[in-house]
Formats: C-alpha cells, structure tokens, sequence
C-alpha cells in the first residue's frame, strides 16, 4: 500500500468509525468493541506502512482534495512524525485491551468507544499535518475527546479535577488561535513549510516572540516548568487506562508539537536555545522533587512524566543532531514506559481499591507476576543500564556533554538518580514487606481479568526489545533529527 | 479602524483574564467566552484591511482575505462546544456541591494541614521550653517572689 492512501486512512478511518461506533449504541457492547479493535489494529498496520516508507530519511506527503497547498489540506510523514505514529497506534490499541479487561474503569458507558476513536484521530492528525492550522484543529478533537474521557464518570472528584484540565486547556487553545493570528499577520501564511520559508524574511525580534509564544502553548500541553501544575492535579482521578493512555500520548503530541514548530520554524535556535535548556533543568527537577511528598502511586507517576518531559526539552534545547536524535529517542522509549507503569498502576488499584503506598504491602509475595510487570519499566524509566532507558538518557548525556552543557547534562543524570528513589518507593510500598501487615493486600480472590495482564505484558515485551534494536533505532532517530535540522526535505515534500 | 480593533481585542483579553482568575466558576466560563472571542476578533484583524466579498472571479487586490474569516469560523465552532461542555461541568458541579467556587485539591489540603500541624507543634514545643526556662530561672533566683513573706 502506497502513503498516498495510508496518510489519509490513519485520520480519516477512527474518525469513520467513531460515527460507526455512535450508530452501535444500544447493541451488544462487543460490536462496538470489535470495531474499535479492529480499527486501532489497522492503524498500527498503516503506520507500520508510513514508517517504512520513510525509513532511508526522506519525507512523504500527500494533499488531501487536491487543491492549491497554500489553502489546501496537506498530510505530511517524515521520521519524526512516523515514529510517533507507530508508537502511538501501539499504545492504543493496548490500552484499548486492557481497558475491556477491566472493571472499575467507565469503558461499558455508552460513549467511551466513541471517544476513544475521536482521540485516535486527533492524536494521528496531529503527527500527520503539515498546517499549523490543522495542528490547532487536530488537538482540539484530541483534547475535546480528552475532556469527556478525563471526566467521564463525573464523580466530584472529577468534576473538580477535570475543571482544571479544561479550563487549562481551553487557555492553552486561545493562546494557541492568538498565536496562528500573529504569525498569519506577520507572514500571511499558516502551512508550516510555506512558514520556515516566510519566517526567514521576518525581523528577528518578531521572530522570537512568536517562537517563545508557540513554545508556551505547547508547553502548556506538555507540562514543562512552569506550566505544568495542572498534570499532577488532573491525571490521577481519570479511569487507569485513561491516564495511562494521556500520561504516555498526550504530553508527547504537545513535545511533538515543541520539537516540530521549534525546529522548522526558528532553526537556528539561539536565545530560544538557552531558554529551553534553563527551563529543561528545572521542568526535570521540580517534577522529581515533587514526586517525592507523594504517597499514591499515580500522583507519583504522574509527577514524573512532568520530570521526564524535561529530557526530551534538553535535547531539543541543544538544536544538535545527536541531542534532537536524542530527544526524539527518549520520547519513544517514554511513551511505552510511562503508560505500561500506569497501567500496572491501574491493576494495584482495580484489585487492592487503593493505590496509596501506605496501605498497600508485601504485593511480591500475592502478586509475583505483577511485581515483575512493575520491576522492569521501573528500571527502565531510573535509567538503569541495559533497559531502554539507559540506552536513552546515554545518547542524551552524551550529547549533552559534546555540546559542552555541563550544568544541564550533570542535572539529568543527577535526576535520574531521584528517579531511582522514587521508583524504590513504590516498590516498597506496594511490592515489598509483609502482606499480613498492609492495610489491604492483593490477595488472590481478587485477580484481573487476562486483557489486562496481557496487554501490560506486550507493553513490557516491546521496551525490551527497544534494547535489542537499539541500534537501529538510534540510527533512525539520526535520520529524524537530520530531516529537522536540514528543513529542505520536509519543505520540498509540502510544498511539491 | 485597526487602532479600534486592537483597543477591543486588548480589553476582551484583559476582562478574559481577570474573569479567569477568579474562584467563581461561572465567572471563569464568561472569562474563556470573552477570551475566545479576543482571539477570534485578532484573527480577522491579522487578515489586513477590509475589502469586498472574496468570492470566485472577484479582483484579490479589492476584497478581504478569506483565509482568517475560515479560521475563525472553525475556531468559533470549536469554542462554542467546548464553552458548552464547560457549562455542563460548572452545572454539574454546582448540583454535586450547591457551591460554584474552585475547590482546594484535596492533596494540597492534606500537604498544607501537615504544614500546619508542623508549625503547631514547634510552636508549642517552643512556648514548653520558654516555660521550663522560666522555672528554671525562678529556682536560681531561690525562693522565688513568695521567698520575702
């Protein structure tokens, strides 16, 4: 199958299926569930398709209607955005297992499907367009979908929690239609292409603002210091695979977005440079230190994606190829990491009811299985050598320290140690000890259903394997960042 | 008329965030409306001076620029549906709580009552040790100011 027809299908079919998925209300819930499966499924075969197509460093593109690309809509892959297809498609469709394996989370109301198909769509538009219009109207079907998903429910916890997402992210959308207005203003164009090649005739002054403006948009999504408040406050109430799916996806469209925008539109960097690395160090380490006063274990989880965002900001910030190879290594190896330890996570709450470390116990002994689930992505996520942590925060440090930002390099390693605490903490909490002592234990009346073992365990299978095809992998990760920093592939491929 | 045009947005932006900061939930829906609208009124403005209708077989040097009236149709929409949403939860909120203020998150609540507890006990501990000074210093004194009698 050519990328002519797998672009437009990676957006154009959950959306499909999303009204499919509408029209199956009141049915049999396994209608509705087979056609989600079925779709995510293929998803993760088309992106497969994509990523293949630019697997050698070139860029793909297609333009949807076939009009003018100045007013038309055009799709665009190149490595950066296939990989994150991939990724992304994985991540769904897992988690679309797991949550028909669970009880407690909302997946039978009546329009979970439904959303989760929309997000699909989002996410995929938001990897694929070429168009920072597009860009605004592809995260807000993410985000709208977001917001019903967040709350669904509507318990007073989140109400009360999933306010703040919104209204948060409705914030950010305006900044974001502010920020489209200006650059329009000051370049008459909204195709991201046609913009790299209008932005080089803008005063430099102008230029910056507009670069600091879009990076605080996106930052907001991202939750990099000091926008990021509402991530550990909004996360821990969703349903578990919820948050799992947002704690691994959602912040990284917003890191995708930085690192897209950033890279071709102010390339050389510059002051926009220095204020990325200042703001990596500190997003990194206020996440960890506040990850520390917690004492539940998706609050903790939580904290740290804001602590982990900063490593894929630090390589950005060092507008080098090994540190954009890095960074986009790291979100890969992130995205499968975070959202398998959500998810074990999420099993310790549905059979214990709590997920605070002071009541739960001595887990390795009830549930051997679950603790090893837990023990490897942990390892992974504190950089212990040979998980694909290490293999990430080591391209990163070593950039950074061939780009001679010693300050910024000796702070994430000396946070992934921080980490390590962290992660011991919940081992500790939940895994370790005495299971007669703990308030409540994982007992063996109290099992999951299957899916979601399963679906953690295909999760934990593929970080493993990131530290077999490390190689590669970092290879093409080069090939990305090297379509980034050179621009004039992508360009040409819009603008054909 | 474009001075005219960037007073409103900057008021619109102004009143948006004032409104937004406040703890009343009803005000913080008005806050994102009156922002949203800011937004959408700069987009029209980025699109230059005013012209003719735009439509097919029309001279583009005499009429406006259609391509920000689009985005700001589609950012419209957008922000009617989510200012609807919004509303919902405010709705829903209010009937779960009778109350439209913000509430304190919980956790901080719990951080800042274990702040608080803290400090008490500092506190105590200190006015405890003043006292024992205070004995002390009576005894060395000796009797003490019944010692006279």
């Amino acid at each position: 199958m050519s990328p002519d027809v797998a672009l437009p299908l990676l957006v154009g079919l959950p959306l499909g299926a999303a009204a499919v998925s509408l029209l199956l209300l009141g049915r049999p819930l396994v209608l509705q569930r087979t056609v989600s499966l079925v779709v995510l499924a293929t998803m993760q075969v088309l992106s497969i398709v994509v990523v293949a197509s630019v697997w050698d460093g070139s860029v793909v593109s297609v333009r949807v209607g076939a009009v003018d690309p100045a007013v038309g809509i055009v799709l665009a892959a190149d490595p950066l955005g296939a990989i994150m297809l991939v990724v992304s498609s994985l991540m769904l469709w897992t988690v679309m297992v797991y949550a028909i394996g669970s009880q407690r989370t909302k997946e039978q109301a009546p329009a979970f499907h439904p959303l989760y198909l929309v997000l699909a769509a989002g996410v995929a538009a938001s990897f694929l367009t070429a168009d920072l219009f597009n860009l605004f109207v592809a995260f807000e079907v993410m985000l709208v979908a977001s917001y019903v998903l967040i709350t669904l429910g509507g318990s007073r916890d989140q109400v009360r929690h999933g306010m703040t997402y919104v209204v948060i992210g409705l914030l950010a959308s305006t900044l974001f239609i502010t920020a489209i207005g200006l650059v329009y203003a000051a370049t008459g164009e909204v195709n991201l292409a046609a913009l790299a090649v209008a932005m080089d005739q803008v005063p430099t002054g102008i230029r910056t603002a507009l670069g600091l403006l879009l990076l605080v948009v996106f930052g907001v999504k991202a939750a990099i210091f000091p926008l990021f408040q509402w991530l550990p406050d909004s996360y821990p109430t969703a349903p578990s695979p919820v948050t799992a799916l947002f704690a691994g996806l959602l912040t990284k469209v917003g890191v995708y977005a930085i690192i897209r925008t950033q890279t071709l539109l102010f390339p050389t960097g510059g002051e926009v440079s220095i204020a990325l690395l200042v703001l990596a160090a500190l997003t990194m380490t206020v996440g960890v230190v506040g990850a520390i006063a917690q004492n539940d274990i998706k609050r903790i989880l939580s904290f740290h994606i804001v602590s982990q965002i900063g490593y894929m900001i630090f390589g950005l910030g060092l507008f080098t190829l090994a540190g954009i190879a890095g960074a986009v290594l790291y979100v890969v190896h992130h995205i499968v990491v975070k959202t398998t330890l959500f998810l074990v996570g999420g099993i310790v709450e549905e059979r214990a009811g709590t997920g605070a470390l002071d009541r739960l116990g001595g887990a390795m002994h009830t549930a051997p299985v679950l603790a090893v689930l837990f023990l490897l992505p942990a390892l992974s996520l504190a950089g212990i050598p040979p998980f694909s942590g290490f293999v990430a925060k080591l391209s990163l440090a070593q950039s950074g320290f061939a780009a001679e930002q010693w300050v910024v390099t000796g702070v994430s390693l000396a946070v992934g140690l921080l980490t390590l605490f962290s992660m011991t903490k919940i081992w500790n909490g939940v895994f370790w000890g005495d299971p007669a002592r703990a308030a409540v234990s994982l007992d063996r009346e109290h099992v999951v259903a299957a899916p979601m073992t399963v679906a953690t365990a295909i999760l934990v299978t593929v970080s493993l394997a990131f530290v077999v095809a490390a190689g590669p992998l970092y290879d093409f990760s080069e090939r990305a960042a090297s379509v980034l920093l050179e621009r004039g592939a992508y360009v040409q491929a819009v603008l054909r | 008329m474009i001075l005219v045009l960037a007073c409103t947005i900057g008021a619109l932006y102004t009143i948006g965030a004032w409104l937004l900061m406040q703890r009343s939930l009803t005000r913080i829906v008005i806050g994102l409306a009156i922002l949203g609208h800011g937004a959408n009124l700069l987009l029209l403005t980025a699109g230059g001076r005013a012209g003719g209708v735009p439509i097919a077989g029309a001279d583009p040097a005499t009429t406006s620029d259609p391509l920000p009236q689009a985005l700001a149709l589609t950012a419209i929409v957008i922000t009617f549906g989510v200012s609807g949403f919004l509303l919902a939860m405010a709705y829903r909120s209010w009937r779960q709580r009778r109350d439209d203020t913000v509430e304190d998150d919980l956790e901080d609540r719990r951080l800042a009552a274990a702040v608080r507890r803290l400090d008490q006990d500092r506190a105590r501990r200190e006015t405890r040790e003043a006292a024992h000074g205070e004995i002390a210093d009576q005894h060395e004194v000796g009797v003490g100011p019944g010692g006279d009698g």
